[in-house]
C-alpha cells in the first residue's frame, strides 16, 4: 500500500493526529525538567492511546485504561512525587548526565521492533468492522476461558494492597507507642 | 488502516520508555516510564486483537489483565519508593549505593 492510497483514509488522519499528540506526550513524560509535568504529560500519552483503542473498536479498555490510569495511577504517582519531592519546581538534576548512551539504544531498539514487524506484518489490512467489541463479550471471556487468572489478579490487587500498606506504613518507635498506651 | 502504524507508533513509545527508564534519576520518573512501555505493550495487544479479529477478543482481555497489574505495580512501587525515600531522604536512583563497594 502507497503512501498516497494511506493518507486519502480519513480514520489517517486521525491517526495521525492523534499518534503525533501521544508521541509528543510520551517525550513530555521523559523529557519534562519538572516532575508534576512529566506526571500530567503520562496523563496526555493515555487520553492518546485511549484515542486509539476507540479507533480500533475495543471501547471498553479505551474507557477502562482512561478510568485507571487517569483517575488513579496518575494521583497515585503525583501523590508520590508530593510526598518525596516537595517543594516541587523545575529541578535539572531529574535525568542523569549520560544521555547519548540512553538514546542509542532506544532508537536501536525503535529500528529493531520496526524493522521485524514490517517484515512480519508490512502487507496486513485491518479490516475496519466498524462495530465496537461487545462489553458483554469481554465479561462473559472474563468469567468463563479466562476465570483462572482473573482470579489469580484479584489475588495479586489484594497483594498488593495490603503489601503496599504493610511497606509505606510508619512503625511508631518506642516513645510514642509508650504515649500512645498512656492515652 | 495497517496493523503496522500501530506497531511502529507502539514501538516507537515503547523506545521512549526505555530512554526514560535509563536516563532518569527520580525514583518515580522511572515508574512513569515504565507505564509508558506497559501502555506502548496494550497498544501491540489491541491491534492485534484487530488484526487477527478472535471471536473471543482474546487481545483485549490480555490489554486489561495487563492494565490491572500495572496498577498493582504501580502502587507496590510508590510504597517502595515511599519507604526508601523515608529512610534516606533521597528518591535518586544513583544515590542508592548501601548494596555496592
Amino acid at each position: 500500500m502507497t503512501f498516497e492510497a494511506w493518507i486519502t483514509q480519513p480514520v489517517n488522519w486521525a491517526f495521525l493526529a492523534i499518534g503525533l499528540v501521544t508521541l509528543a506526550s510520551g517525550f513530555g513524560v521523559v523529557a519534562a525538567r519538572n516532575v508534576v509535568h512529566a506526571a500530567l504529560f503520562l496523563v496526555g500519552t493515555m487520553g492518546g492511546i485511549a484515542a486509539l483503542f476507540l479507533l480500533l473498536s475495543a471501547e471498553f479498555v479505551a474507557w477502562a485504561l482512561v478510568l485507571i490510569y487517569v483517575g488513579a495511577v496518575i494521583i497515585l504517582l503525583l501523590f508520590g512525587i508530593m510526598i518525596t519531592r516537595a517543594p516541587t519546581g523545575i529541578d535539572p538534576a531529574l535525568s542523569g548526565e549520560q544521555r547519548v548512551l540512553p538514546a542509542i539504544l532506544a532508537l536501536a531498539l525503535f529500528g529493531l521492533i520496526t524493522w521485524s514487524s514490517f517484515e512480519a506484518f508490512g502487507a496486513s489490512e485491518l479490516s475496519l468492522v466498524g462495530e465496537a467489541t461487545a462489553t458483554d463479550l469481554l465479561g462473559e471471556m472474563l468469567v468463563t476461558r479466562f476465570v483462572i487468572p482473573f482470579e489469580v489478579v484479584g489475588f495479586v490487587l489484594l497483594g498488593a494492597l495490603v503489601g503496599g500498606i504493610t511497606i509505606a506504613r510508619r512503625d511508631l518507635t518506642p516513645l510514642e507507642e509508650e504515649q500512645r498506651g498512656a492515652v | 488502516m495497517t496493523v503496522i502504524q500501530y506497531v511502529v507508533l507502539g514501538a516507537a513509545l515503547f523506545a521512549i520508555g526505555v530512554y526514560g527508564l535509563l536516563v532518569r534519576r527520580n525514583l518515580v520518573l522511572i515508574l512513569l516510564s515504565v507505564e509508558l512501555m506497559l501502555a506502548a505493550v496494550n497498544l501491540n495487544l489491541v491491534a492485534f486483537e484487530s488484526l487477527l479479529a478472535t471471536s473471543e477478543a482474546l487481545g483485549q482481555v490480555f490489554a486489561i489483565f495487563v492494565i490491572t497489574v500495572a496498577a498493582a505495580e504501580v502502587g507496590i512501587g510508590l510504597a517502595i519508593v515511599i519507604m526508601i525515600f523515608r529512610n534516606r531522604q533521597s528518591a535518586n536512583a544513583d544515590e542508592l549505593t548501601l548494596m555496592r563497594w
